[in-house]
């Protein structure tokens, strides 16, 4: 069997996401070595929509588990369903069915409900397992998710050990906010996503907008880049870069040059910078000036 | 590969045999159709962060191609500070002295106390030493060996004190104030069911972070140690505390001030700030912090304290700025001022005068007893 990543990259492409050389190699061992994969970089690199990507071309389902702190196993495996064992409990009251009976019948698949991670280990064909901003959740969750991730099997008391009918593939995002554990670091293999390119990025700006002009899509792609290496306290994303694109169409704008775009420009610049200081550092003649370098 | 597998933890990569078999399974399995396409490969796999990503094509192409790259040093551990002590203080009450060590410490103990977790009796506050002289006195008039390492002594355990009570606080959920379903569906089923026996739950108070950043320079060099050993005490073995030192630049020490050997803390610290006990640039420092460390450790809980005397070689509007950054990310904000001490100290140094805006507690820290005092900013947040 070959290493190859090419095919991976096709495949995503056809599924709308440019992945470079690196990022295509680390889901083609993911794939190949059954090994949960590590994303880090900035907010608004695409560290999601790989996931959503990668399922798109898999062909199979992406099961998603949002982390945030205090997040607790039980919300990620499984939880009875309360309520409706005690209704059922209440409608039998009158059966005169014998404790164990109830007991067996209230703790039954009927009565579960599924999360995430149960779901995940549940599919007949392997899904994808996204599991967002894994750095928000505290380290006990840390550790838990380790064992699953190595396991694969759940052991629910009432119903005995669940073993995996397909691994899934896994994949963890984190945008840098605490340190992750060494031992989750171990396990995973690991890919840092960087801002792209310029090739890259008009790449992905052709990919998702298929009818943007040509000319207008260099200068959006360049002002972006130049942008990005200002003093800003958010650097702006893809996602970004791709709604300004939208808004800049809609805005009916054909080049960024001229006198008459400048006031819809300065407008939509909302879309690129999210903090009230980066947009008081970008006036008029700061953004005319970055305009001017744009060829 | 092996030797490879070396070289990278020599350079601080956390691998291990079971890292090694993974790759070489990998490498025998399957075929990488060239080198840059199996250096790719490998630098997943063995990868853990951001930073070891981008070393790892220099150090792939140092060891295979011979690149000339020199090695990163390791700070050795430096015999000539290994002090002659072989075995921990604790020992000395149980065993006899050693041969031919000279022992400085007096271990100094109230008549019939007993040592509870990390130098707190079991009233919780700090065991009443007989030193209390030694807590009042301004620290910068300490001169003689013995008092200087007693005093460093008593500021570490203080912030061994003050830690293992700030990292306790979990109460229990017998009295909650939601009722736990799970909890009390199982503990009914002997009864068929019928909610008789309520079991509730609560809301963990979760820890406090504390970020810790002190002013090495010269104007602080005689407060320094004390305090250095103060943030050690306070930062020991907790995961969710940080330290950073500054003078006219800044620099992670946490996992410095963790080591267990303390002459090897000391030459790594001594490599780290060079600089030690020069100017002060606040503001940049601050800045600093601000870019490239807050994101990571200051969340909504996080207590700041800033231990410096304010006197700043930046302008005073870059220090309301960095400031007004860092209150922004953390709780509270906490300046500890070894000049408020001081008799007849107003903070006139405008740096100082435009910064109290932007803190909370604004406190003494020239003696023990005054470190001793800041517990009571800590708890209450």
């Amino acid at each position: 069997m070959t290493f190859d990543y090419k095919p991976v990259q096709r495949d995503l492409a056809a599924a709308g996401y440019i992945a470079d050389d690196a990022l295509a190699m680390a889901l083609c061992l993911t794939i190949g070595l059954r090994r949960p994969l590590l994303l880090e970089g900035e907010a608004g690199v695409g560290k999601t929509d790989v996931a959503k990507a990668l399922a798109a071309a898999l062909k199979t389902r992406l099961i998603r588990l949002q982390c945030y702190e205090g997040l607790d196993a039980n919300a990620t495996i499984y939880e009875w369903n309360y309520q409706r064992q005690l209704l059922a409990i209440r409608a039998h009251e009158r059966d005169a069915m014998p404790s164990d009976a109830i007991e067996r019948h209230i703790f039954s698949e009927d009565y579960l409900l599924r999360r995430p991670l149960l779901e995940a280990i549940s599919q007949p064909l392997s899904p994808v397992l996204l599991i967002d901003e894994i750095d928000r959740a505290d380290e006990e969750f840390e550790a838990y998710l380790l064992e699953i991730l190595s396991d694969f099997q759940i052991s629910i008391p009432e119903l005995g050990t669940i073993a995996a009918r397909s691994i899934p593939h896994v994949i963890l995002t984190s945008n840098g906010t605490r340190t992750l554990s060494d031992a989750l670091r171990r396990r995973c293999l690991y890919s840092y996503v960087d801002f792209p390119d310029e090739t890259k990025e008009l790449a992905i700006l052709h990919a998702r907008l298929p009818n943007i002009d040509r000319r207008l899509a260099r200068q959006i792609v360049r002002f972006v880049q130049m942008l990005r290496r200002e003093e800003l306290e958010k650097k702006p994303g893809i996602a970004e870069t791709l709604d300004w694109a939208s808004s800049l169409i809609g805005l009916d704008v054909r080049s960024i040059h001229g006198d008459a775009t400048a006031a819809a420009i300065q407008a939509s610049l909302i879309c690129l910078l999210k903090t009230e200081a980066d947009l008081k550092s970008m006036p008029r003649e700061v953004t005319a000036r970055l305009i001017d370098k744009v060829a | 590969m092996t030797g490879f597998m070396a070289h990278l933890r020599h350079n601080g990569f956390a691998v291990g045999p079971c890292e090694t078999e993974l790759v070489l399974s990998t490498l025998a399995a399957n075929e990488f159709p060239n080198v840059s396409v199996a250096r790719l490969g490998l630098k997943t796999m063995l990868s853990g962060d951001r930073v070891q990503w981008s070393r790892f094509d220099e150090l792939f192409d140092a060891y295979w191609f011979k690149r000339g790259l020199r090695l990163a040093e390791r700070a050795p551990a430096k015999d000539s500070f290994r002090s002659h002590r072989t075995r921990p203080e604790l020992w000395d009450k149980v065993l006899p002295p050693e041969e031919g060590s000279a022992s400085p410490s007096r271990i100094e103990r109230g008549p019939g106390e007993a040592e509870g977790p990390d130098g707190t009796s079991g009233s919780g506050r700090l065991i009443a030493s007989t030193q209390d002289a030694l807590m009042r006195t301004d620290l910068r008039t300490l001169v003689s060996p013995e008092d200087v390492a007693e005093a460093e002594r008593i500021a570490e355990r203080l912030a061994r004190a003050m830690r293992y009570r700030l990292s306790r606080r979990r109460m229990p959920a017998c009295r909650g104030d939601t009722i736990d379903l799970r909890r009390t569906i199982r503990r009914n089923l002997s009864r068929g069911g019928e909610p008789i026996e309520l079991r509730r739950k609560h809301r963990p108070e979760r820890p406090v972070r504390l970020v810790v950043l002190l002013d090495v320079s010269g104007s602080m060099k005689v407060y320094s140690r004390y305090f250095l050993s103060f943030v050690r005490g306070l930062i020991g073995q907790w995961l969710q505390a940080d330290a950073f030192l500054f003078h006219t630049r800044l620099v992670r020490v946490t996992d410095v001030l963790r080591e267990r050997d303390a002459s090897r803390a000391m030459g790594r610290l001594s490599l780290i700030t060079e600089g030690f006990g020069g100017g002060t640039r606040i503001a940049a420092s601050l800045k600093h912090f601000n870019d490239r460390y807050a994101k990571e450790a200051l969340n909504s809980r996080s207590v700041v304290i800033v231990m410096s005397d304010g006197y700043d070689t930046d302008p005073t509007e870059a220090l309301t700025v960095e400031l007004q950054r860092l209150k922004g990310r953390a709780r509270r904000l906490v300046w500890l001022n070894p000049l408020l001490g001081w008799k007849d100290y107003a903070p006139v140094a405008r740096a100082m005068a435009a910064a109290l805006d932007h803190i909370d507690c604004f406190a003494a820290a020239h003696s023990l007893a005054s470190l001793a005092a800041l517990e009571e900013e800590f708890v209450r947040l």
